[in-house]
């Protein structure tokens, strides 16, 4: 079975299966009453897009070496992963209640040794588009057609060795490659823009020889066409896609809180974010 | 006017220069990368690093290799010259050499990546601690100017590589002597499935432990020489200098063993318990590196985990940052000649 789940997978819409990841995560940040669920939430768009229309995967199959390989360089987000492995079939979904506890096969951050599916040991920021340029380089060296995708982070970008890996993955000419970058403006003490200078962004990269957009990560339609084009494009470059994203997108009162990187949400708050989101379950 | 050096004693800033007579230097003068380890007389093999894996790729299509910007300073220049489209030059960028090379294991491949020790020691450490020994993947770090194999000083020494590896979990350390072991040992730790670091020596290369036929062994300590006063336990080329200290010693009647100790972890403990408990002699640790954290430290602590209880010496390198110089000139100046290892041992006799 391959499952390619943009052709293969059924009437499901993006927005559900967006909507869903958001409700499995919320579900697992519930398991610890905290988390980095602002960014499971503003990333479920674009995981959305990549898991269910741009990338091959088999969901029984987690080593098929046909697969599109998906590396999340953040740690942190790997309550939005498994998230959306879960909506996959790539993860059962009973495994929801074991998020970050003793023995769980998810823990709190990304590691390879852990979960099904989970392709690289994330967490110390910058290792994931570097691991990804060898990756590419291996699979262009065994002529294996799949694509590599990398999701980095805007505070990742402030790592001089993402930088050598944006050189590198140009000189190798590594047209496989597509690194997605989650840009929400959030990191550990504050608003990224004020951490280093960080703009423009998309010329940035488009300078260092890539092909880059930046669009609206919270638009599904936009991520989409985005995919489309980043795996269409001809040219030898290596691809882009900034995406502009907000914190806990899809639940207003937790949008507005200053705080958003790492939230303490009150007991309460989980059953009142839970039932916004099943207000309005997309078709 | 003189300058006071502005934060004290560390400074090495002399306010003239004043030419010293190098003791045992035989009119050295050069501080150049490329000075010889150890050539007076001696047979050398060229590149021995180099054709191994030459050797070795043409037996395995997995074998590929990665520089940053050093190939032909680490020997690599053979592979690649041999195999252009299995050659993968990262720039310097040590941090995406080691990375990328973690991507290639994770696609099946076993990666060669090659710099020089202290790159690959202070500036790559959380990429090979993450990407690669977190994971076990089965990429070869080989590293040339390992310890004092350089005058340039400080920012090219990496006096302190062994005692920053040993610390990371899951990664195999190899500390060569020769020609015949480099070659040996990039066979074996290509057969090894795990991550490995290996210290090069690189260019002409003296070859020593053949006449012995010594054979290497991945995670083995071998006696080299048998002796009732001493037992030198070495790893690296300090083993060709205690070899040539313990005939030095002879002439005095001074009877050295010689326990080579190639694979610094795991350390093969069980071989070296039972030499050091072998009574009467005195251990003596040979290393090029600091006393802090390398072979030494390591034995010592072997040997009090293991109930053996022995007058024990260390030589080393001092904890400090070197002095820039002549390799000869700097050899002597911290111990690591055969003149100041005799000395030494006769001192603690």
């Amino acid at each position: 079975m391959t499952a390619d789940p943009a052709k293969a997978g059924s009437n499901v819409s993006l927005a559900r299966r967006a909507w869903a990841i958001r409700r499995n995560a919320l579900l697992m940040g519930e398991v610890q009453g905290q988390g980095y669920i602002g960014q499971a939430l503003g990333a479920a768009d674009l995981l959305a897009v990549t898991h269910f229309h741009a990338m091959r995967y088999r969901p029984g199959e987690p080593e098929w070496e046909g697969r599109d390989r998906f590396y999340l360089s953040i740690g942190h987000y790997a309550i939005a992963l498994y998230a959306a492995m879960i909506e996959a079939g790539i993860l059962p979904d009973d495994e929801i209640a074991t998020y970050g506890m003793d023995d769980s096969r998810l823990p709190m951050s990304g590691m390879a040794s852990y979960t099904p599916g989970m392709e690289i040991t994330g967490g110390s920021l910058g290792h994931g588009l570097g691991i990804a340029v060898g990756a590419a380089l291996g699979l262009k060296r065994k002529q294996n057609p799949a694509f590599l995708y990398n999701l980095l982070s805007d505070g990742e970008l402030g790592e001089g060795s993402t930088w050598e890996a944006v050189m590198s993955a140009v000189q190798w000419k590594l047209d496989n490659l597509i690194a997605v970058v989650d840009f929400n403006n959030q990191q550990a003490d504050g608003p990224t823009r004020e951490a280093l200078a960080r703009t423009p962004e998309a010329a940035k990269w488009a300078a260092f020889g890539w092909y880059a957009q930046e669009i609206d990560g919270n638009d599904l339609n936009a991520l989409v066409a985005a995919f489309d084009a980043a795996r269409a494009h001809a040219g030898p470059e290596p691809r882009v896609i900034i995406c502009n994203t907000r914190m806990c997108k899809g639940i207003p009162f937790l949008e507005a809180r200053e705080k958003t990187h790492f939230i303490r949400v009150e007991p309460d708050e989980w059953t009142k974010a839970l039932a916004i989101l099943d207000a309005e379950k997309p078709e | 006017m003189t300058h006071e050096p502005p934060f004290g004693a560390h400074s090495r800033r002399k306010s003239k220069y004043t030419p010293r007579v190098a003791p045992g230097a035989g009119g050295a003068r050069t501080s150049a990368m490329i000075a010889s380890l150890d050539a007076e007389g001696r047979e050398t093999v060229a590149a021995p690093f180099g054709h191994a894996l030459r050797e070795l790729a043409a037996a395995r299509d997995d074998i590929v290799g990665l520089s940053a910007d050093l190939s032909k300073y680490t020997d690599m220049h053979v592979f690649a010259n041999a195999y252009p489209d299995r050659f993968y030059q990262m720039g310097m960028a040590e941090q995406v050499m080691i990375s990328a090379a973690a991507g290639l294991a994770r696609e099946g491949f076993t990666p060669f990546a090659t710099t020089y020790a202290v790159f690959a020691s202070r500036r790559a450490y959380d990429f090979i601690a993450m990407a690669i020994a977190e994971e076990n993947l089965p990429v070869k770090i080989v590293c040339a100017l390992p310890g004092l194999t350089t005058g340039y000083g400080p920012s090219h020494q990496a006096t302190e590589d062994l005692a920053i590896f040993r610390g990371m979990p899951n990664l195999t350390v190899v500390d060569p002597c020769d020609a015949v072991e480099t070659a040996q040992a990039t066979h074996a730790i290509a057969a090894h499935p795990g991550p490995v670091y290996m210290r090069l020596l690189r260019g002409k290369v003296p070859d020593v432990l053949g006449r012995y036929g010594y054979k290497f062994k991945l995670g083995k300590a071998q006696t080299i020489r048998d002796g009732r006063d001493v037992l030198f336990v070495s790893s690296g080329f300090m083993t060709m200098r205690v070899l040539d200290a313990a005939e030095r010693l002879a002439a005095d009647d001074v009877d050295c063993a010689v326990l080579h100790v190639p694979t610094i972890k795991p350390l093969d403990v069980e071989t070296i318990a039972a030499e050091a408990a072998k009574s009467g002699r005195l251990v003596v640790t040979a290393e090029n590196h600091t006393v802090i954290g390398g072979l030494g430290e390591a034995v010592a602590g072997a040997l009090m985990r293991a109930g053996v209880h022995v007058p024990f010496r260390q030589v080393g390198l001092p904890d400090e940052f070197l002095d820039a110089g002549a390799l000869p000139t700097l050899h002597h100046q911290y111990g690591l000649s055969v003149d100041a290892i005799s000395a030494s041992v006769k001192s603690w006799l």
